[in-house]
């Protein structure tokens, strides 16, 4: 695939690459330079495999201080950065460019203190999402956020893509379990952001940087918040004839005041697929399945585990059962979690999606998805964190058919444009990156882009950090900061005044 | 002078325009009932934002609402209520600390002073919970940013930017809020007796442990008798929140019956006392005394807050309590506010921050009511502030970065 256009590379910086290399070897003596075509092919592409390209150069530091330097450096000679945690994302967040330094903070790998009292973790940055709770689980602490890729994905990509999971109806994202960062600025200016304390002084740094994709500053630490797991957690496995039903059972159990843990649905090919891969025991004649979820003290969730079944009868499920042991549970979940790889068995390829859409317009989305599929000529299968909305549409397609891709992207666009319209947004968990940069104006107008490419020119003037991604244009700063002046009379002079 | 009070957003957009084009300050205000807290204002005209007031969605089942930014918070709290839902952030109302009427405020304030209340350490602040947002900038730009559905991560969270920027960066005139079902009910355990250092470590058992408390306060004897006009129990009291169902807060009751008796003695305060606790505890009850005398808020990591208050009170006589598990301190001043004092202390016991909330104004002139930042943030919090107000605009003063 060509993939869509990245800035032009700067000649100056291709033609210095043996001098940068050598600079870097300095700052980062040792292993931490890889310079070879052959070991850098391991970084040229993140986990949207279509979109491939050689970096300049692949620096791995191991300390702030080396971080800083390296961007200080190419902060003063203008050379590109592109930011690499575990490199699982799946928007092209880390995808490499010709002319940048690919900056990979994977040695960034230890746990720097565990402090139960605060229910706190400080880590480095390319400690994995499940590194965090491995430390702490043996007190009964975790860390909440679960994106599916947790047991690769790094807590400093986690930052810069705000990551979700199955569980931030009731827990939140990254945004709302980390309370603190130190990052590095394209100028190498080191600025720590909260701590074990809550709630910024100032502005909300830490809310911005928060999924900027790495646009804006290198994570170096991150202090995150843990719980304590709960007492129990059972889950209930229901079928519906139409995901309308589904849809309508899922607005009564959180109109019922039950926020459950994890609440998930599948249509009709998803089911079938999961089914055939992993014998979960799923209902095959019915078209839609919701996975409910209810964790906490075992009083509650046994009162809690009662109500939803009864919820789900009033509207019209067919089949219902509750999971009576944790193996059971852990069933339920195996086709879900299987999802992806079921579609991998169906289809030589599938391209996954992650709009977000209010829940009650599920019924339309899926009807417009249906009428989608048919003017591609492609099948589609959907899982849907049910409770916040969060589609995933696999596409299924074959790349070796040629015009194929293409048309699987084109129909995935087209999803997308209508989870907008109906109110919604372009991605939940996975982010914007390069895979989706150029559908941004049809969300937001240009004096919205403008309003956040502004927030970069305050962090990275001159678009050194991460450049390509997230913004279909990148303004100059200088231009974005020019004034527009109306001169003229007071407003409204029959408005009342005081 | 003028006094706008525009009604729609087109029409804020006009007047921020204005003063764009005229180069004329203005100051910001909804119900005005925070307004006394940050710096005095340098601006002849104010931007009145309470008629620009009314809920524009909400869809109980999709845990949703809009409103605009003049909508008094009373009349959308209300109208949560209706529905059993609330703001899980549980916003606190400064008002009656600042000697003004209870129960006045807008959403746009709220968002603006990132409002939140006891169930922060729980649930967070109004940064967690804001959707999205409609705003202008100090250029004269109207922009969005977010929506209206809780799992986004298209572009940048703006709406989390303009969270406790106190008006300085952009005005608001739209915002989308999370809301979620209120718990159906709750009880308070009380374990009488303890010093402020016993009392931190029963609430760091109590929020290790599985029991979901929802709230940790302690409350010393000097003010103790100040809550439920009286009906706590003397001496020192720390206070834990169950909420939820039923069935499920009664057994967690027990369960932290068991795991605290061996602090203290534990009694349990019930639903409509435990509520109207938790109001007092979250607006600052035992300070809202009708004197200006300085009050600190100060946020540091749970474990340091009696830690601090103990260095502290050898250099300066002031009357305390917790919430937050002790992570946030509310101090009360008998003279001074001894500001240089308490940062340095602050910064000794792991960081944090402390807000002069309210304080004369000859004293606020002469100390920084925000905690000032290491240069590097400074820079790159002036920087923001550039590229939303470049000409300071919008609250200038406020925030104390001219």
């Amino acid at each position: 695939m060509s993939g869509p256009a990245m800035p032009k590379a700067n000649a100056e910086t291709l033609r210095n690459r043996a001098d940068i290399v050598a600079d870097m070897r300095i700052i980062v003596p040792g292993e931490g330079v890889v310079d070879t075509a052959n070991e850098m092919r391991a970084f040229e592409s993140d986990g949207l495999t279509a979109y491939r390209q050689m970096p300049l150069v692949v620096v791995l530091p191991e300390t702030t201080a080396q971080v800083s330097r390296i961007l200080k450096y190419c902060h003063e000679r203008n050379i590109r950065v592109v930011p690499r945690g575990s490199g699982t994302s799946l928007s092209g967040g880390a995808l490499p460019l010709e002319d940048a330094v690919l900056l990979v903070m994977s040695r960034f790998n230890r746990i720097l203190d565990i402090d139960f009292a605060n229910r706190a973790v400080v880590a480095q940055p390319g400690v994995t999402n499940l590194g965090i709770t491995h430390a702490v689980e043996h007190e009964g602490f975790y860390y909440a956020p679960d994106p599916s890729s947790q047991i690769a994905c790094s807590i400093g990509g986690n930052v810069a893509e705000n990551s979700g999971g199955v569980h931030c109806l009731k827990y939140g994202l990254t945004a709302n379990n980390v309370l603190g960062i130190e990052m590095v600025l394209i100028n190498g200016d080191v600025v720590r952001l909260g701590g074990k304390h809550l709630d910024a002084e100032g502005y909300d740094l830490l809310g911005l940087m928060t999924g900027s994709e790495g646009l804006l500053g290198v994570v170096t630490e991150v202090t995150v918040r843990i719980l304590q797991k709960p007492e129990t957690a059972r889950a209930l496995l229901i079928g519906f004839p139409s995901s309308e039903e589904a849809g309508l059972c899922v607005a009564e159990i959180i109109g019922a005041g039950i926020i459950p843990g994890g609440m998930e649905m599948m249509d009709g090919p998803a089911i079938r697929a999961a089914e055939d891969f992993v014998h979960a025991g799923y209902p095959l004649d019915v078209e839609a399945l919701l996975i409910v979820e209810l964790d906490g003290p075992q009083a509650e969730v046994d009162h809690l585990i009662e109500r939803v079944e009864t919820i789900a009868k009033r509207n019209g499920a067919t089949t219902s059962r509750a999971s009576t042991s944790d193996e059971e549970r852990a069933v339920f979940w195996a086709g879900r979690k299987a999802a992806f790889p079921a579609a991998g068995r169906i289809s030589p390829d599938y391209y996954c999606m992650d709009g977000t859409i209010p829940r009650k317009a599920l019924p339309r989305v899926l009807a417009g998805m249906r009428a989608l599929s048919e003017k591609y000529g492609l099948r589609v299968a959907n899982v849907f964190h049910a409770g916040d909305g969060n589609l995933h549409p696999l596409i299924l397609y074959d790349a070796n058919k040629p015009g194929e891709l293409e048309n699987a992207e084109a129909f995935g666009a087209d999803i997308l444009r209508l989870c907008v319209e109906v109110g919604g947004v372009l991605t939940g968990e996975h982010g914007v990156g390069v895979e989706k940069r150029d559908l941004m104006p049809e969300m937001f107008t240009e004096a919205d882009l403008n309003q956040q490419i502004r927030v970069k020119c305050a962090f990275d003037p001159n678009h050194l950090l991460n450049p390509g991604k997230v913004f279909p244009q990148l303004h100059r700063c200088a231009e974005l900061g020019r004034m527009h002046i109306h001169r003229g009379q007071v407003p409204f002079p029959d408005l009342e005044r005081f | 002078m003028t006094d706008f009070t525009p009604s729609n957003a087109e029409e804020v957009l006009e007047i921020v325009q204005w003063t764009v084009g005229e180069e004329e300050p203005i100051e910001i205000v909804g119900h005005g009932s925070k307004r006394s807290i940050g710096h005095a204002v340098q601006a002849a005209h104010t931007l009145d934002l309470s008629r620009l007031a009314g809920i524009t969605l909400y869809e109980p089942e999709e845990l949703v609402l809009s409103a605009r930014a003049g909508t008094p918070l009373a009349e959308i709290e209300a109208e949560l209520a209706r529905n059993r839902q609330e703001f899980a952030f549980e916003p606190m109302d400064y008002a009656p600390l600042l000697g003004r009427e209870a129960g006045r405020g807008t959403i746009g304030g709220l968002l603006s002073a990132n409002l939140a209340g006891p169930r922060r350490i729980k649930s967070g602040a109004a940064r967690d919970h804001v959707l999205g947002v409609h705003a202008v900038s100090g250029r004269g730009e109207g922009f969005k940013s977010g929506g209206r559905v809780v799992k986004n991560v298209t572009g940048y969270d703006l709406s989390k930017g303009l969270a406790g920027a106190w008006g300085t960066l952009a005005v608001t005139t739209d915002v989308t809020f999370k809301v979620l079902p209120a718990a159906e009910t709750e009880t308070t355990l009380c374990i009488s007796g303890l010093d402020d250092a016993e009392a931190a470590a029963a609430m760091a058992m109590a929020m290790g442990s599985s029991a979901e408390v929802s709230a940790a306060a302690h409350l010393p004897e000097g003010v103790v008798g100040r809550f439920l006009e009286g009906g706590l129990q003397n001496g020192a009291q720390t206070v834990l929140r169950v909420e939820g169902f039923g069935p499920s807060v009664d057994y967690r009751i027990d369960l932290l019956f068991h795991l605290l008796k061996s602090y203290g003695a534990v009694s349990t305060i019930d639903v409509d006392q435990s509520r109207l606790l938790w109001r007092e505890i979250r607006d600052c009850k035992p300070f809202a005394d009708g004197t200006t005398a300085p009050v600190w808020r100060v946020s540091v990591a749970p474990s340091q807050g009696h830690l601090l208050v103990d260095a502290f009170r050898r250099a300066a006589g002031a009357n305390t309590f917790y919430d937050w598990q002790g992570g946030l301190v509310w101090m009360r001043m008998e003279a001074d506010p001894e500001a240089e004092v308490l940062r340095k202390l602050i910064a000794h016991f792991g960081g944090g921050h402390a807000t002069l909330v309210r304080a004369p104004e000859t004293v606020k002139a002469g100390t920084p009511v925000f905690e000032p930042q290491p240069p590097a943030l400074a820079a790159l919090s002036a920087r923001l502030k550039e590229q939303f107000d470049p000409k300071n605009l919008l609250n200038p003063g406020r925030m104390a970065f001219t």
